[in-house]
Formats: structure tokens, sequence, C-alpha cells
């Protein structure tokens, strides 16, 4: 049903979306819009994950950054005092030293794709499915790991609640 | 590549899924714009025709309380990437990894238990 010719068509539109909304993140002058363009372009990116047969990440990436991520973001537009203030500069100083900085980086990740040959798998077996495999390995090799993470996240929300609780009294 | 085929067309139903959604806004937008009457006056631009005038910007700071429910949300959605992977696989796995999940789902409830008792969840 879907050939290659119209992956690529996707692949093109997606990119087309991705370029115009981060544009648009980094021009705009009400900060609440750059957010929700923001938004528009990590969902973007969720669907070259999936493209790439990446279902999980672009899962993660929905649910992480379209999710928690946008929603902190936007939670901390709303709480700031200066928001009223629509009309914002979006543009520093340092222009040469960005475009410098950006220049640099996008010609070392160009020539870092081009320099790897293959792209290969860890030495898991991922037949069964990206997502499947992950969920065994979580669950088997990757016990301790997994179990650590739930500490982690028990210590950051308590930390949260007691630097909240501390600045209202 | 037929696997690839397959998946990808499943997705299709999603993408056309998104396109009919903003092509329905759109299109409304469009229609009422071509059959309604076009005739402003200065107190229809007001948000409250019928009832009092709104003082001050609609763009104020919110409340800083929100903030930890923002913060509590982030920390449970984690626990649900984590929770994908796991029901994916589950059919698999069996009785130790349902366990494993209790054991990381209790340890998150420990969070929202401390949350409640300190009142954070209390809107004072």
């Amino acid at each position: 049903m879907t050939d290659g010719s119209q992956v690529g068509v996707i692949f093109w539109f997606l990119s087309f979306v991705i370029l115009i909304s981060g544009f648009m993140v980094v021009s705009l002058k009400n900060i609440f819009y750059c957010a929700l363009f923001l938004v528009l372009c990590l969902f973007s990116v969720a669907g070259i994950f999936i493209l790439l047969e990446a279902e999980f990440l672009a899962a993660a990436q929905v649910l992480i950054y379209v999710g928690a991520v946008a929603i902190l973001m936007i939670f901390a537009i709303m709480l700031t005092t200066d928001m009223a203030s629509k009309e914002i500069t979006q543009t520093n100083e340092n222009v040469t030293v960005g475009v410098f900085v950006s220049v640099i980086f996008a010609i070392s990740t160009i020539l870092l794709i081009d320099k790897t040959s293959v792209w290969r798998y860890q030495d898991h077996d991922f037949s069964e499915g990206v997502t499947v495999t992950l969920g065994k390995l979580l669950m088997t090799k990757f016990m301790l790991p997994f179990e650590l993470v739930s500490v982690l996240l028990l210590a950051a929300m308590i930390g949260a609640i007691v630097l909240a609780r501390k600045e209202r009294s | 590549m037929e696997g690839t085929a397959n998946s990808m067309s499943e997705y299709l139903s999603v993408l056309i899924f998104i396109f009919v959604g903003i092509g329905s806004v759109l299109f409304t937008f469009f229609l009422s714009r071509l059959i309604r009457p076009h005739n402003p006056y200065k107190e229809k631009s007001i948000p409250y025709e019928c009832a009092e005038l709104p003082i001050g910007d609609s763009w104020f700071k919110f409340n800083n309380r929100f903030y930890i429910f923002a913060l509590m949300f982030v920390i449970f959605d984690v626990e649900v990437v984590f929770l994908f992977p796991w029901a994916v696989a589950f059919g698999e796995l069996g009785l130790f990894a349902l366990v494993e999940m209790i054991i990381f789902i209790l340890i998150l409830f420990f969070g929202l238990f401390y949350a409640w008792r300190k009142g954070a969840l209390k809107w004072v």
C-alpha cells in the first residue's frame, strides 16, 4: 500500500513542518505561541521516529516531550510575572558566536552521519519488535535499574513537594 | 521490507485522522466566514456582551499552586512511559513481571501518599 516514495513524501512533509515550526519558536514575539509551536515541532519529530520504525521512541516523545515538557514550559510561562509584556525580542547580541556554533554543530553532525556506514542495533535480538524486546529486557536483565527509576522519580517528587511548600511559608 | 509497509500503512490512518481533524476546523471557519453577516460595532468586540466588563488583561500571572500539580503530572507521565513496554511485552512475561511492576508502582505510590499527607494536593 505504501511504497518508498510515499514514505519519502511523508518524510519531507514532516521535515518541512519541523523546520517551519522550529523557526517560529525562535522568531515569534509572543513566548506563549513559541511554546505552542515547540509542541508542533516535537510532535512532528515523533512522526519521524515512526517513519524510522522506532515506535517506542515515538510514544516516549509524545508522552515526555509533547506531554510533560511542553506542559512544564507552558506552566513556567504562565507563572512568570513578566508574561503580560507579550512583545519580547528574540534576538540577542551574540549573533556571530551563535551562527559560528550552529554552523560547527551542523557540519559535525552531517560529517558524523556521513562517516557512519552501518547503523546497527546492540547485541540484543529485536526481531519481535523494539517495544516488546525493551519490555522483556527491563523485566529481566535490567530489573534493578528499572526499580531504581521509581526510586529516582520518588526522590524527584518529594524534592519538588519540599521545595514548593518551603516557598509558600 | 514487507513488515515496514504494513506497519507504515497502519500509521497512515493516523495521518489521515490528523489531516481530517485540521481540515474540518479550517472548513468550519471558512464556511462560517462565507455565510455569516458582517456588521461589527464596539460593543460586539467586548468579551462578554451581556455581563460585567472584564477587568485587566487576560494574560495574567497564574497561581503558583498550579506548579506542584504540573510536577506531579510529569512524574506520573514518566511512570507511564515505563508502563508502556511492560504492557506490550506482558503476555510473554508472566507473574514475575507483574510483581516487579507492583513494586515499581508501590514505590511511586509512596510519593503520592507523602504528597497527600503533606497537604500538597490540597488547595489552601
